[in-house]
């Protein structure tokens, strides 16, 4: 609160000459022009006949030209059905993955925040070596996958039993942290193949399911990241005088923690999920008909009589929308979950 | 109802001798926090990793009912360095101009400071020592490679573009979102409006970005036609030079990705010590004395954090080329990561993994090497 308070705060000391308030607000109002401009062509295109758009530039409705109505109509009514189900399908997959991502990764980032984690180097070469072994019986020997998947894990959990009293050397919280982080290096395209092959496989392809359980897990390592710095701040002594009163460790991050860290949980979970509504990608290699998202539809849209501008800008702000809408709604957590995260650099 | 009465006695009577299920759930709580996450990373990165190298050093080929994969060993990559493909990926060469010896000439002074610096101000190890080396000869090695892209008769691969969009795209997002920090940190008025307004491009969808750049950049029909005729360029296209496709890739990519960098080097901005500030002023210090003695290093961490973020991303460029040029002119903006999506679709399934696998390294390399000698030095000299 009291960072909130200081920024709200007029400055007293800090008044600027004439000449540098021309410039700063000039400075702001060419950006603002910016970004405006885009939007404002995109919204005014929406609203052109064909005839406006190909023989040359207009500017002004109802001043160049007479708005019409048209393409939004041609999107909402004559086909209905086809804008209906990719939103539909956006919709669902943008925000299941995203409360998956936000439950799975804050709870495996206050687990690290809190416990000491050690996972023993030996297990770990057995598990990156069994896996290795079972893609080659599934794709060198046709074996089947899920007997594959069984023996594998099997074989793990009698080795690793075996392999953990003889191998000392370890890992640490850091480590793992760090491992979760990197995977958000790994460029989703080296991904995208085996993945597709694996939900081929599964008979999953072109299903919600894929693209939920994906997305989810493309942005796990945000969540882990953003989330462990807000967990680290909050202090320990209210769980523990819970955790003398008998509560347990799920009834002490259900009921404490995750509330205290209500501006994190905001600004996080908006971030994830404008990065869900708004992959592309992934989504153009798993999924074709059923599953379709929207910005697989949009990219679809250059038809081969040229790109007709009036139905993108329609379906352009179809998406801007929601997520505009949701963002000045939870502006103000925005602000401060930025804030306490920047501040932790 | 009938829980409760137990629960309680529980808690008060000596410890029961058989463990509950409720403290064995407590006391694997932490493995059970973790789990979840660590399965599915598993699950969706490292399979498809190990997965994807297998097929990168594989020939993938359509048979009746299915497919077949035959091992090849490293003939993809071979093909992609000096084979057929060698000038998709590397691009193609000439003699070197003055601009590529100043390129080279600069990233080796660099490296060489860099190694005299680790030298004389640190404990040498060996696993700094072959860290270091990892980078810099990747740092040199790329830097020849753009040298000779960059002649007459040279032509960037998808490595050089995608090169481009990291570059220059995260350099010049950088210094714009700074300064419209520093301009919103002012006392001014309507600041959470402009705020707020500049944070918006962030939230459209990169494809619909993509198109409305496509709208606006149109020498014909696009807003600023009679600006472009009056230039006398209404009749050529941006989309057929290459290096203009590239510079409206990078447009629209920076208009997206300013917002980012803003919104978080504002918060550092602002939580920037006040007082000290105050006093400088005081003192009669000038506003470049201030950002550099004051606000840089405050905010410098927090720099480096959203630099490293923004490259992270910037590998993995792919909407805006796709959409807004379908990577043409030729190969002019294609990213590798569009590369591989290319070869993904021509059935090319070995190719596109080695590509993506070039594009692993490549992102690997860098981003930790930022990480380690640019971002931890910075966090490690403030506190």
């Amino acid at each position: 609160m009291s960072i909130l308070k200081r920024l709200t705060e007029p400055k007293s000391l800090e008044t600027m000459s004439p000449l540098g308030a021309v410039l700063v607000y000039g400075g702001l109002i060419v950006w603002s022009l910016v970004v405006l401009f885009p939007l404002y062509w995109i919204v005014i295109t929406s609203l052109k006949l064909p005839i406006h758009v190909s023989a040359g530039p207009v500017y002004l409705p109802f001043i160049d030209f007479l708005p019409s109505l048209h393409a939004w109509e041609y999107i909402f009514v004559d086909l209905g059905n086809d804008t209906l189900r990719p939103y539909m399908n956006s919709i669902v997959v943008a925000f299941v993955s995203t409360a998956l991502a936000m439950l799975i990764g804050s709870m495996a980032a206050y687990a690290l925040s809190r416990l000491e984690f050690a996972p023993k180097f030996g297990s770990i070469l057995l598990f990156i070596l069994l896996g290795a072994l079972m893609i080659v019986a599934v794709a060198g020997f046709g074996v089947p996958w899920w007997i594959a998947a069984v023996v594998a894990l099997a074989l793990f959990l009698l080795l690793a039993r075996a392999a953990g009293r003889t191998m000392r050397a370890s890992l640490g919280n850091g480590d793992i942290l760090f491992w979760i982080i990197s995977q958000r290096i790994l460029p989703p395209v080296v991904a995208a193949l085996p993945i597709y092959v694996m939900f081929q496989t599964i008979g999953l392809l072109d299903t919600r399911t894929a693209l939920i359980a994906t997305y989810t897990t493309v942005n796990l390592p945000i969540v882990v990241w953003l989330m462990y710095d807000f967990f680290v701040t909050i202090p320990k002594d209210l769980e523990e005088s819970a955790s003398l009163d008998g509560a347990s460790r799920f009834a002490i991050f259900f009921g404490i923690v995750l509330p205290l860290a209500r501006p994190g949980l905001v600004a996080t979970s908006l971030l994830v999920l404008i990065l869900a509504w708004n992959e592309y990608l992934l989504a153009l290699f798993l999924s074709s008909a059923n599953a379709q998202t929207m910005p697989v539809l949009v990219a679809a849209q250059n038809a081969t009589r040229g790109p007709q501008w009036w139905y993108m800008s329609v379906l352009i702000l179809l998406m801007i929308l929601p997520v505009i809408f949701l963002t000045l709604l939870l502006q103000r957590f925005i602000a401060k979950g930025m804030l306490l995260g920047a501040v932790k650099g | 109802m009938a829980m409760t009465p137990s629960a309680t006695e529980r808690m008060v009577a000596a410890p029961p001798e058989r463990e509950s299920l409720q403290d064995w759930m407590d006391r694997q709580a932490g493995r059970m926090f973790i789990l979840p996450a660590v399965i599915l990373i598993l699950g969706f990165s490292i399979f498809p990793l190990i997965a994807s190298a297998y097929l990168a050093l594989s020939r993938f080929k359509l048979a009746p009912g299915g497919y077949t994969l035959s091992y090849i060993g490293f003939l993809n990559f071979k093909k992609m360095f000096t084979g057929s493909q060698q000038f998709h990926l590397l691009g193609t060469f000439g003699t070197v101009s003055l601009l590529g010896w100043t390129i080279m000439g600069a990233t080796i002074a660099l490296f060489v400071w860099f190694f005299a610096h680790y030298v004389r101000h640190q404990r040498v190890t060996v696993v700094g020592l072959i860290g270091r080396t990892i980078t810099a000869v990747t740092a040199i090695a790329l830097s020849v490679l753009v040298a000779t892209n960059l002649t007459d008769a040279g032509q960037l691969g998808t490595i050089g573009v995608t090169l481009f969009y990291v570059v220059c795209g995260v350099a010049l997002q950088f210094a714009i979102g700074l300064g419209l920090a520093l301009l919103c940190a002012k006392p001014i008025r309507g600041r959470s409006f402009f705020r707020v307004l500049f944070f918006v491009p962030l939230m459209v969808t990169p494809v619909g970005i993509a198109y409305t750049f496509r709208m606006l950049a149109d020498t014909a029909v696009g807003p600023f036609a009679p600006l472009w005729h009056w230039l006398g360029y209404a009749q050529t296209s941006w989309s057929a030079d290459a290096w203009s496709a590239r510079f409206v890739v990078l447009i629209g990519d920076s208009w997206q990705w300013i917002p980012f960098i803003f919104i978080v080097l504002l918060a550092a901005v602002e939580s920037q010590p006040r007082d000290e500030v105050e006093a400088a002023q005081l003192d009669g210090a000038s506003g470049w004395q201030i950002f550099r003695d004051i606000t840089w290093p405050s905010i410098a961490p927090v720099a480096a954090t959203v630099v490293l973020i923004r490259t992270i991303e910037a590998f993995k460029i792919i909407d805006l080329p796709n959409v807004l040029t379908n990577g043409g002119p030729g190969i002019a903006t294609e990213s590798l990561t569009l590369h591989a999506f290319i070869e993904w679709r021509a059935l090319n399934l070995g190719g596109s993994a080695a590509v993506a696998y070039v594009l692993l390294f490549l992102a690997t390399i860098t981003c930790v090497s930022f990480f380690n000698f640019v971002v931890k030095p910075m966090r490690g000299a403030r506190t």
